[in-house]
């Protein structure tokens, strides 16, 4: 008893300082022998890696695709107009004083005035009517406020407020959105990026479960090493911490992978892309992934890596005991 | 110090392993438990390491009563008991060095002082020049030897063997009876099961025996099967 007492005391470290290094030391050593692991059998474990990989390429491509739809999109953003034709019998003086109060409202970033003469000499300019127009005795055209909503006030449904109370006012006569077709195709991206949402997290989901899988395996196959560690005094803690660090290389490297997946497809896409932008005559370039990027990929592929295999490891390493 | 008081143990299916066991085998003493093949011997020592519960009854190993030793206690519990299995258990990818260690890697010892108790335990056991060697390339009676580095290296105070000669010639058997022996005379308390009596009683230890889950006698080494 006497002797037992006295090696529990050698054991266990006093000093804080001496235990955290303890700590700290056993994480290291870990973590040394689940990348070991991974080295000795570099075919298996690259190959669940690369399944990782591309469970979190396919999220990663398809937030990029959005973000660089929205980045074009940004741009004709401030194309969007709403037209407000006044009633014939508003004067160019009412008229203008109508456009500098809407000037002063919020949502509204600016107000043109179109005078009925410019628009019949714009009108004929471009439509090449002239000699037909020259005949009519009045002018059939309507004097037009050119409204541009501030951008903010495009976002979700404020746009179709806007435009109701354009209409409501008493010398407009009608009123309709330029480009209409830019909004809805925001709309339908903002569905799209609920797609993308759903669709990540089951990915995520995916990914837990492979590397749940792989833990499963690796935790079966030393059973052996598993048994005689507890036998000899291990704790659950030790037991399984190879394991977690085994499931966070799994998942860094499927991280890893995805993000060089993701980065040789911008790079295949990038010359027909700038090439199809020049045609436009537009200054689009590609948002590519990023230093930031590539943590957040690593990052979240080693939470779930962790994850997967904690939930590996309370399935199937508690419950086998020593034999 | 073991003392059973009352044991039963019964195995999930109802086979009753032990059946009243009452047992004390004092702090420093060496004794074998034999009888045949199912008659509780493993499961006795089983018993002792935590490995299996009982069912009914008291065991108290060195002054715990393992009722009480549950959830964090088992682990610090077993790492003052080492155990020795007939098959040896090595862990075939590591090398000599690394199985013995493992006790101590287990419990958290720095490297210096791992490195000092398993060459101690390997020279003990005289495989020191062999720390560098998978254990496939050992011989049986090499590979139990190291079984036995393991089992003593973090120094318990309880060896339990489980038939740790069954597979040795009556010539290596002798010598790691010896060896035990040697473990014993510095204050290890060792518990061996074998069913090889010839050479328990040449030992002239005490002999506690098993019959069916009963404990037939442990009187001494004048039992005669």
């Amino acid at each position: 008893m006497n002797a037992r007492t006295k090696t529990r005391r050698r054991r266990s470290p006093r000093q804080p300082a001496r235990a955290v290094k303890a700590w700290f030391s056993q994480h290291v050593r870990a973590l040394v022998f689940s990348l070991g692991q991974f080295a000795r059998n570099p075919g298996s474990n690259l190959l669940s890696a690369a399944v990782i990989g591309i469970s979190l390429a396919l999220p990663a491509a398809f937030y990029l695709i959005l973000d660089n739809a929205e980045q074009v999109l940004d741009n004709w953003e401030g194309t969007i107009r709403v037209s407000l034709f006044l009633k014939q019998d508003v004067s160019a003086d009412q008229a203008r004083n109508l456009a500098a109060t809407l000037r002063g409202e919020d949502g509204i970033r600016d107000v043109r005035y179109i005078s009925r003469e410019q628009a019949l000499a714009e009108y004929k300019k471009q439509s090449g009517l002239d000699a037909a127009l020259n005949g009519l005795e009045e002018n059939p055209l309507p004097a037009v406020l050119v409204v541009t909503p501030a951008l903010e006030s495009l976002a979700s449904s404020r746009g179709e407020a806007l435009l109701a109370r354009l209409k409501g006012l008493a010398q407009v006569d009608s009123a309709r959105y330029d480009s209409r077709w830019i909004q809805r195709l925001l709309a339908i991206l903002r569905i799209l990026q609920r797609g993308v949402i759903i669709l990540s997290c089951l990915l995520g989901v995916a990914v837990l479960l492979i590397v749940g899988n792989t833990i499963r395996l690796a935790i079966n196959n030393r059973r052996t090493e598993i048994e005689i560690n507890k036998l000899f005094g291990a704790t659950n803690g030790f037991v399984q911490r190879p394991f977690l660090y085994s499931g966070l290389v799994h998942g860094v490297a499927g991280g890893l992978i995805a993000w060089l997946l993701v980065g040789g497809a911008l790079l295949l896409l990038n010359g027909p892309i700038t090439h199809l932008a020049s045609l436009y005559h537009s200054e689009f370039h590609l948002h590519g992934l990023g230093l930031a990027r590539l943590l957040l990929l690593a990052g979240v592929g080693g939470f779930l890596g962790v994850a997967g295999s904690w939930l590996a490891v309370q399935r199937h390493l508690r419950a086998a005991d020593i034999n | 110090m073991i003392r059973f008081t009352d044991v039963f143990l019964r195995y999930p299916g109802g086979t009753e392993a032990l059946k009243r066991i009452n047992l004390y085998i004092e702090q420093g003493a060496m004794a074998f438990v034999t009888g045949r093949s199912g008659a509780g011997k493993t499961s006795l020592l089983r018993l002792i390491a935590l490995i299996e519960r009982h069912d009914r009854g008291q065991i108290i190993v060195n002054g715990q009563n393992l009722e009480r030793v549950r959830g964090r206690r088992v682990p610090l519990f077993r790492r003052s008991i080492g155990f020795m299995f007939q098959d040896h258990r090595l862990l075939n990818d590591r090398t000599v060095f690394d199985n013995v260690a493992l006790p101590l890697v287990v419990a958290g010892y720095r490297y210096q002082e791992v490195r000092r108790r398993v060459h101690a335990a390997l020279d003990k056991v005289g495989l020191l020049t062999k720390e560098n060697i998978y254990p496939v390339a050992l011989s049986g009676g090499e590979q139990q030897r190291v079984g036995l580095a393991r089992a003593v290296v973090h120094r318990p105070a309880v060896l339990l063997a489980d038939e740790p000669t069954g597979n040795l010639d009556p010539a290596l058997s002798w010598e790691s009876m010896q060896l035990f022996e040697q473990f014993n005379q510095v204050g290890v308390t060792v518990l061996i099961a074998s069913h090889d009596l010839g050479m328990i009683r040449k030992m002239k230890k005490r002999i506690i025996t098993l019959r069916d889950g009963r404990l037939l006698s442990h009187i001494g080494q004048t039992l005669d099967q």
